[in-house]
């Protein structure tokens, strides 16, 4: 039909050629496919994309305090920072209070209050009392209202909010915060938390992984090995706690776990002492033990589906040109599940590093992670600017794990059966 | 073959799965050193359980399996030794083919420069010495069949077992590749038990065939001699074409009977395992009966013949026939000149050897 010329491309008999007639017949198709997945599409950018933006946007503005106090910050601008300040930058202060919208500056108090303790009340007890002030000079008439006024370390910190973005927030969630024009300085000891918090999340997560592992994986090869009638059993066994609610299960460990628990009410009656009845519930082993049930069906279920695909003539060729069967489970079935295990691993990682629910109700005070702190700061202390730079910081310590993992093991390699 | 005892042995051995049906009901089998020996039969005869056996991936209900002389009903499947070739041929996918091949001789602790060597000689005698760095998963059905063959010689095995290896294979790659199993059997003069289903495959690379049906041999002959004598119907009916009719057997004399085909006739032939008054059907393969529309000799059987249809295959031609009632009688006429005066239609008569004639159990 065509004219096979090696050296000139290919044309379709109307003379049209035959790359620019292919992408022709195709656009329809393609547009055909694009119409289908735009609902999708418009769906993530809106419920996804959008959140997480607005997420990174939250993490760094600080435009609250600057829109309150613009005469104060401009006053503030050649200022040294080594002794409290002089008249001007008062004349300044109770201008930019006295101007101020009531609700802003309820607001801009919370916020400052995060920089540093204290600023609340204190404005709130100046903007309450500054209708005694009349006429210049401020500065001791403020100082009569609050001696707070006198501190050189709250005007200090003053500084650090001076620019309309900050990277205080993300400062604070790796125990660190700006000092004096926004100097980097660690934490006060007694305020040093999330590094810890950090560590534990961690911990608690490749713990968590890889005890769903070792429990996982020998369920799943029953799973995928006993006859039918009864590996239904079995799976109907790993279901129906994954369908339960997460609420009912989390509060059935309680009641086994417990110190007046049914596990230690039984050990006891075997002959355990009182005084050493296990602590197992609302701690780090609770968390532990809650975690890796509520997360081990994530665990079987891709590493079962994977080894479904392995007919059992493997491991049979594998005896029978010599292999024993640890050897021949070692060295021919086990890789071939390598994929399956490593979904599963990164499933069960995954969630388990970002866990609210179970941490919050069976952690108790060392088994708490970082999600529950990120929801402290959300719904108790408001300072979402500080939740946010938390949500953040996850997420791109996320991203980075994926992408070890996919240079590790490659993301490729990853089969869900 | 073998002056010392049989190489392998099944005495009495029977399998059941669920302790009511027997799926191998008493099966005696010896087989000689160096032989190739197929079990042939349907699905679910039996034969692959056998097999898997002799392989130590089933256990027998009852009886022994004697491998040179020893009982090997205990020793699990990695200390037996044997070679294997899997249907699906169970290459190991995460391994290349020299990994493959080395697997069972790591597995045996073999050096390396020793194991080298002995890989690159499995993977010449299948021709396959240049694909050592693929994957199973980058080679062609044949490619892969030919380097689970190399894998079962590669450590030098006495006895290999083969479980249906080439059903996965197009016609012409199949029948090369009895070729090359039977050639590689020969230089290598290794024992082969072969279970398949395809009865011109088990024809063309069989030392002897062993004929299985519901768990029982039926026949165990050479090739030659299964074809030519099969010793009951199904035999007859499962190896090769053959002719039916039915009757009931007369008086029988030096192994000759004469046979009542009812409102056809009475006619000639050797009786094989009935006795006076049996109902029997007779069996005639297609090849030995002659065609024509003149009267045959009165020394040769013979019966009334009309011609219902011809095919031509090229080589011959299949002409069907209605011959005492049978209207699939088929005679296969040589493609040659004489055949020029067959048409449907026409009348004639059908003669055969009275041995070419048998008189075999009741099928039906």
């Amino acid at each position: 039909m065509s004219n096979v010329d090696q050296s000139a491309p290919l044309m379709t008999q109307d003379g049209v050629p035959l790359k620019v007639s292919l992408r022709r017949s195709q656009r329809r198709t393609k547009f055909r496919a694009l119409m289908l997945v735009v609902p999708l599409l418009a769906f993530i950018t809106i419920s996804f994309i959008v959140p997480i933006a607005s997420l990174f946007t939250r993490s760094v503005d600080d435009q609250l305090v600057n829109d309150v106090f613009p005469l104060t910050f401009e006053a503030m601008k050649d200022w040294d920072g080594q002794a409290v300040p002089d008249e001007a930058i008062f004349a300044a202060m109770f201008m930019d209070l006295k101007n101020a919208d009531k609700i802003e500056v309820g607001r801009v108090s919370t916020r400052m209050n995060y920089e540093k303790s204290g600023w609340k009340s204190l404005i709130k007890k100046t903007t309450r009392m500054m209708k005694k002030i009349k006429s210049p000079p401020y500065k001791e008439q403020m100082i009569d209202i609050h001696d707070r006024w006198d501190d050189v370390e709250y005007w200090q910190s003053l500084t650090a909010m001076k620019d309309p973005y900050t990277f205080g927030y993300y400062l604070n969630s790796v125990d660190l915060k700006y000092g004096f024009n926004k100097s980097i300085e660690a934490q006060p000891e007694t305020r040093q938390v999330y590094i810890l918090l950090w560590k534990r999340t961690l911990l608690v997560s490749l713990l968590v992984t890889v005890f769903c592992l070792v429990l996982g994986y020998p369920v799943a090869h029953l799973l995928a090995t006993l006859p039918l009638s009864k590996s239904n059993l079995l799976m109907i066994c790993v279901l129906i706690p994954f369908w339960t609610s997460l609420l009912v299960r989390i509060v059935s460990w309680m009641v086994m776990l417990q110190q007046e628990g049914v596990v230690n009410d039984a050990l006891v009656a075997l002959g355990l002492p009182d005084e050493w009845r296990l602590p197992m519930m609302y701690n780090f082993t609770g968390t532990l033990i809650v975690m890796t049930q509520i997360l081990l069906p994530f665990m079987i279920l891709p590493i079962y589906s994977v080894m479904k695909t392995i007919p059992p003539s493997y491991m049979r060729a594998a005896q029978n040109l010599g292999a024993t069967p640890t050897m021949a489970f070692l060295r021919v079935y086990m890789p071939q599940t390598l994929p399956g295990i490593g979904a599963g691993s990164i499933l069960v990682f995954i969630v388990a590093i970002g866990y609210y629910i179970t941490p919050e109700l069976v952690g108790g005070k060392d088994g708490r992670l970082i999600g529950n702190f990120i929801a402290f700061h959300m719904q108790n202390t408001l300072n979402w600017g500080l939740a946010a730079a938390m949500g953040v910081v996850l997420l791109i310590g996320i991203l980075i794990l994926y992408w070890l993992y996919d240079k590790v093991v490659g993301i490729d390699n990853m089969k869900m059966g | 073959m073998s002056s010392s005892g049989p190489f392998v042995r099944y005495q009495n051995v029977q399998k059941s799965y669920d302790g009511e049906t027997l799926v191998v009901k008493n099966l005696n089998l010896d087989i000689a050193k160096g032989e190739f020996v197929t079990m042939l039969g349907p699905s679910g005869s039996g034969k692959t359980t056998c097999l898997m056996m002799l392989a130590g991936f089933e256990t027998a209900t009852h009886g022994d399996i004697m491998l040179d002389g020893n009982p090997i009903n205990n020793i699990p499947p990695h200390k037996r030794g044997i070679g294997m070739v899997f249907q699906n041929y169970a290459l190991f996918p995460h391994m290349t083919v020299n990994e493959n091949l080395a697997f069972p001789l790591s597995v045996r602790k073999i050096g390396q420069a020793e194991t080298e060597e002995k890989v690159r000689r499995a993977l010449d005698m299948v021709q396959m010495g240049q694909f050592g760095d693929r994957r199973p998963g980058q080679l062609s059905g044949g490619q892969q069949q030919r380097v689970a063959l190399a894998r079962a010689l590669v450590f030098e095995p006495e006895l290999v077992l083969m479980d249906e290896p080439l059903g996965a294979l197009d016609k012409q790659l199949r029948e090369h590749m009895q070729y090359e199993i039977k050639h590689i059997h020969e230089s290598l003069g290794v024992t082969v038990v072969y279970v398949t289903h395809d009865q011109s495959e088990a024809l063309t690379m069989s030392n002897r065939i062993a004929v299985f049906d519901d768990g029982i041999i039926q026949q165990l002959a050479e090739p030659v001699t299964l074809y030519e004598k099969p010793e009951n119907s199904f035999v007859a009916q499962f190896i090769g074409e053959n002719n039916k009719l039915n009757g009931t057997v007369g008086a029988i004399t030096k192994g000759v009977t004469t046979v009542d085909l009812g409102e056809h006739g009475k006619i000639k032939a050797t009786a094989v395992n009935v006795s006076k008054g049996d109902k029997t059907t007779l069996s005639l393969r297609p090849e030995r009966i002659q065609f024509s529309s003149k009267k045959p000799a009165a020394s040769k059987p013979s019966l009334p013949a009309k011609v219902l249809e011809l095919i031509y295959l090229g080589d011959h031609i299949r002409c069907r026939l209605n011959v005492a009632g049978n209207e699939e009688f088929i005679v296969k006429v040589p493609n040659s000149s004489l055949s020029s005066d067959l048409k449907p239609g026409v009348k004639g008569h059908v003669s055969w050897n009275t041995e070419d004639c048998r008189a075999l159990d009741f099928a039906g």
